[in-house]
Parts: C-alpha cells; sequence; structure tokens
C-alpha cells in the first residue's frame, strides 16, 4: 500500500507536484496516468525516497521510504531512467543487491530465470538492447519478493511480446495480493492492465477512479449521430435539458447530452422521420484526453516553454 | 488494511528465504560494496595500474641509477637515499589511486546506479562509509604489499654499492606505512570528492586541482607568503609520511602533515555526507 498525502514537490520555481493526494491499494494493478512532464515520475522517486517532498507525506505500507528496515522486501522499483551500472554484468548488479539485505544467490538465480535473462546474465548491462534492460530492471524490482511494486513506463520502448509479457507477470503480481502501482503515458495500455487509474495533469490529481468508471464516462460523454429530413424540427423537440445539439452536414445532427433511447423517443412523440440513430462510440483515449486537456504541459507549438522545463520534471 | 499473505504462485518464485533475510545492515552494505568495487573491469585496471606503479617505479629508477653510478655527481651521489626510492612509485600510484576514487561513486552517479544503491539503503550514510571503508581497505593492503615489494627490491638493487637500508633503520618501516596510509587517505579524498559533485570529470578536476595544480599556483605568489602557505597544501602536507627526507624549515613534521592531510580529507568526506543526506538523488 502506497500513501500519498498532500504532497507537493517544488525544483526552484518549478512546481512539479502540487497537493497531490492518493492510496494505492493492494490487489489490484493501480495505473498511474498523466501526459508528459505531469509529475508522475516525481511523485515516484518521492515514493522510492530517492527525492524528499516540500510538503506532504509519502508512506509505503504504513512508513516512510527512508525508515524501512529491509526496503527491498517492502517495494520493489523499475525506474524510467536506467539504475544500473553499465560496466556491471546483470548477475553481479543483481547480487550486489542481494547483499544489502542478506538476500541468498539463489534468489538472485531464480529472478534471473523468472524474467529469462540466463543466457545473457555475465555480460556487460551496458551492451543490453532497450528490452533486456527493462527485464535485468523488473529482475532487480521482484529481487526482494516484495509487497509493492512499483514501475514507471515499464513498456517504453518494448516490443509487442515484452509488453504482453510484462502485462501478463503485473498481473499475476496484484492476484496475488500486492500492490501493483505502474505509471504511463497511454491510456490504451492501462486500460488493459489496470484495474484502478490515477490520473494527474501539471501535477494535480485529476481524477482517482476505476477503468471501468473511465469508459462510462467516456460513453456518457460522447455524441449520438443522428439522420433526419425533419432536421430543424427534431432540434428544436431536443432542446433545452443540457442537451447539445450540433450539425455537420445537412440532415445530420451530433447529439451530445441525451442517450439514444430518448432521442428515439422524443422524435417518435413528434412523429419525426428517422434514418439513422448511432450512438459514437468514444475512445478510451478520447476521454483521457478530454479528462487530460488542460493539463497538458507541453502542447505542440510551445517549443520554448517546453525546452525550458523538460529538464527539471523529467 | 493489512496486505493478504502471499502466494508462492509464481513459478521461480519462492517467498521464504528472501523474506526470511532481515534487514539493510552496515556489514551487509559493506558486502555489496565489496562486490560492486571488483565487479567493474575499470576497477580492476585502475588497480592492477596502481599496484604495477607502486611496485615497479622505484625498482626500474633504482636500476638505472646503480647502472650509472660511476657517471654521477658527488652530490647526486650524496642525496641517493633507498629508502626515498624505494617508496617513490607513489609519484605514479597516487594519479591512479585518485582517479580510481572519484570514479567509485561518480560511476554510480553517472549511469543511474546510485538510484538502485540509495533505494537498497535508503538511510543512505551507510553506502557512503561502505565505499569509503572497502576502497580504504583495498588501497591500504595493496598499496602496502605494492610498497614493500618495491622497498626490498630497490634494496636488493643497490646492496651491491652498499646503499641499502633495513626496514629497521630510521623512518625506513615509517616511510613504507607511510606511503600505504597517505594513499589511503588520498584515495578516501578522493572518494569525498567524487561524492560531492556527483560527476566523474568535475571530481576528477577538483582532485588533480587540488593535489597537482594548487601547488603551482602557490609558487606564483611572493616568496614569504608562498612559502609560509606552501607546508598546509594538501600534497606537501602529505608526503611527510612518506618520506624519509622531509626534516627542512619547509615542511611540517612527519605526524602533523599527515594529519592536516587527513583533516582536508575529512572536510571533503563530511560535506560530501551532509550532501548526500540533504539532496535528492
Amino acid at each position: 500500500m502506497i500513501e500519498i498525502e498532500h504532497v507537493t514537490k517544488r525544483y526552484g520555481e518549478k512546481l512539479a507536484v502540487d497537493d497531490l493526494s492518493f492510496v494505492v491499494r493492494p490487489g489490484i494493478v493501480t495505473g498511474f496516468l498523466g501526459p508528459n512532464g505531469a509529475g508522475k515520475s516525481t511523485t515516484m522517486r518521492m515514493i522510492l525516497g530517492l527525492d524528499a517532498p516540500t510538503r506532504g507525506s509519502v508512506r509505503v505500507n504504513g512508513r516512510r521510504y527512508r525508515d524501512l528496515a529491509a526496503p527491498l522486501h517492502e517495494i520493489g522499483a523499475l525506474l524510467e531512467a536506467r539504475a544500473i551500472h553499465t560496466g556491471r554484468s546483470a548477475a553481479n548488479h543483481l547480487l550486489a543487491m542481494a547483499q544489502t539485505h542478506g538476500i541468498p544467490r539463489s534468489r538472485v538465480d531464480e529472478v534471473i530465470d523468472l524474467v529469462g535473462l540466463r543466457d545473457v546474465a555475465r555480460k556487460r548491462a551496458g551492451a543490453f538492447s532497450l528490452g533486456m534492460g527493462q527485464r535485468l530492471g523488473i529482475a532487480s524490482a521482484l529481487l526482494g519478493d516484495p509487497r509493492t511494486v512499483i514501475l514507471d513506463e515499464p513498456v517504453n520502448g518494448l516490443d509487442p511480446e515484452g509488453i504482453l509479457w510484462i502485462r501478463t507477470l503485473l498481473k499475476g503480481l496484484a492476484a496475488e495480493g500486492r500492490t501493483v502501482f505502474l505509471s504511463s503515458h497511454l491510456m490504451s495500455e492501462m486500460a488493459l492492465t489496470a484495474e484502478h487509474l490515477v490520473i494527474i495533469g501539471r501535477g494535480r490529481l485529476i481524477a482517482d477512479t476505476t477503468v471501468e468508471e473511465v469508459v462510462r464516462q467516456a460513453s456518457l460523454d460522447a455524441a449520438v449521430r443522428v439522420r433526419t429530413p425533419d432536421a430543424a424540427a427534431l432540434r428544436d423537440a431536443l432542446a433545452g435539458d443540457g442537451v447539445i445539439v450540433e450539425s455537420s452536414a445537412a440532415g445530420v445532427l451530433e447529439v451530445r447530452g441525451a442517450p439514444s433511447e430518448r432521442i428515439g423517443e422524443i422524435a417518435a412523440r413528434e412523429g419525426l422521420v428517422l434514418h439513422e440513430l448511432t450512438p459514437q462510440r468514444a475512445s478510451l483515449e478520447d476521454a483521457y484526453l478530454r479528462l487530460t486537456g488542460d493539463a497538458v504541459e507541453y502542447h505542440t507549438g510551445d517549443g520554448g516553454r517546453a525546452a525550458g522545463d523538460l529538464e527539471l520534471v523529467a | 488494511m493489512s496486505a493478504p499473505a502471499l502466494s508462492p504462485a509464481v513459478p521461480g518464485r519462492v517467498a521464504g528465504p528472501a523474506a526470511a533475510g532481515g534487514g539493510v545492515t552496515q556489514a551487509r552494505v559493506v558486502r555489496a560494496e565489496w562486490t560492486k568495487l571488483w565487479s567493474l573491469r575499470s576497477t580492476r585496471w585502475s588497480l592492477l595500474a596502481a599496484v604495477v606503479a607502486q611496485a615497479a617505479l622505484g625498482i626500474i629508477v633504482a636500476a638505472a641509477q646503480m647502472s650509472r653510478w660511476g657517471s654521477l655527481s658527488p652530490h647526486d651521489r650524496a642525496t641517493f637515499d633507498s629508502i626515498d626510492v624505494g617508496v617513490g612509485g607513489y609519484h605514479l600510484s597516487q594519479l591512479a589511486i585518485g582517479v580510481l576514487g572519484v570514479l567509485v561513486i561518480s560511476g554510480e552517479y553517472s549511469t543511474g546506479m546510485i538510484r538502485s544503491s540509495l533505494m537498497a539503503a535508503p538511510r543512505r550514510l551507510p553506502v557512503l562509509w561502505a565505499k569509503l571503508g572497502v576502497y580504504a581497505a583495498v588501497t591500504f593492503v595493496l598499496m602496502l604489499v605494492s610498497a614493500l615489494v618495491s622497498f626490498f627490491g630497490v634494496q636488493a638493487i643497490v646492496s651491491g654499492h652498499h646503499l641499502q637500508h633495513g626496514l629497521g633503520d630510521p623512518h625506513a618501516l615509517r616511510a613504507v606505512v607511510g606511503t600505504a596510509l597517505f594513499l589511503t587517505v588520498l584515495g578516501a579524498l578522493a572518494l569525498g570528492l567524487g561524492a560531492l559533485l556527483r560527476n566523474t570529470a568535475g571530481g576528477i578536476a577538483a582532485f588533480v586541482g587540488l593535489m597537482f595544480v594548487l601547488p603551482g599556483v602557490v609558487a606564483l605568489l611572493p616568496g614569504s607568503i608562498g612559502d609560509s602557505i606552501s607546508p598546509y597544501l594538501p600534497i606537501n602536507a602529505a608526503f611527510t609520511v612518506a618520506t624519509s627526507t622531509f626534516d627542512g624549515p619547509h615542511h611540517l613534521a612527519t605526524w602533523t602533515g599527515f594529519a592536516v592531510f587527513c583533516g582536508y580529507a575529512a572536510i571533503v568526506v563530511l560535506a560530501a555526507a551532509v550532501q548526500l543526506v540533504r539532496r535528492d538523488a
């Protein structure tokens, strides 16, 4: 379990995280979603005790990270930025990490097999491909058999096979009762892996909800396409009550704020002919973009500011 | 909320032994740092270079001097000191020891390894103490052995001209052990600089600047000022313990000089420790 309470992080003038509060619960995969620069990595670094919050408290399994007596048994992490010496072999990296906690060598071999790196375990980690590097990072995260696993953009740059492997692994870890928290800027990936979502933008909480709820909300917001020869009459009949009607072409209406059932009923009551009545499916990506639309840090075409700010939050 | 018990359902995963091992201790972090030090090729090469330099330089110089002993001036003959030549390899080995000292920690910052190190030992200071302890111990043992090899090698070479000294002669044992001590503290100082600056190029530049460039700058000062500062420069203070002939007015007394050098190292390491705890990683 991870508890974030009123956390603010400031790097000089730049406010990276702004009064953020949420809880990550065990037994499910929780997705941490937000545009680039939203403060996801910063938040994860604070969870792991690498950066100190300017204000607020971050607790892992009830304690501050730095107060954990055996952190590798409590929480395992895969950071987006590599955290492995390029000159050291995978086996020696894991061995050194294991030795800090008195974890036996046999466990090192186990995690190497678990992530499928046995053939390259004696090679320099610097020579690893991106996918092998991610696997080594996951081996490090699982080394202490932790109750909580957090991963920053774990599927970045992976091939489809690797993505599927990580997805299955994470679901398995959650099914064992562990807390699994992973970040991504891709809603579509989250929809396949996560049950719960924490969405942030510009360092602030936008939503703390289930994937199901986001999908429901997305379809609620979606328009219904209506084709009718009586467009003007139908428009008048639908007007009011929070219903918005737009028209992109003659005889075609896009209706928001009323489900297709109600539109059909109103049309029948008024005796209007309908040629088509189609609920438009809003994609998850649309729903996510709508949620975060105001909070996107770096819109394209805003190059000057992006260049100045990017490094601070990367 | 209590976390549900973990079942060892995933193949190849065992909850028992890993969880039963207990927590982070200073001794365990030392073990990990020992593994980390020796598992890098660059470390092994640097240490080999330091050992060869420390063991061989004196022997080569002694052999060259003896081969042309007859043609040396009376002054050169009178000032030849087989103890100083015997330990003089430090003029070379100090560079390898210093550069590696910086790298031991700056290499973790440049590769991102430091994040793994600090996540495993979140109180952070145990990592710094372990690095210092392991590197100091390795440096002391290797440099002591190399200095002894060099010392006895040189005595054997110069014995033909009856210039040899025994370890029991005045200053001899102190110079040999002092060489290892001086290089050990120098390594710690360099490691401290690497930790303070978190950057390989910066750390090496600071190390070289402090040890080897600063004396040149001080030499530019007017004589009396330069003379009064010079004995307190790190390198001049450090050399006092590693030589048999520094008893002139321009140098601090043997152990005083070494204490001053240790003081410099302590200040740098302390500053690095404070920063390690306070700054974001």
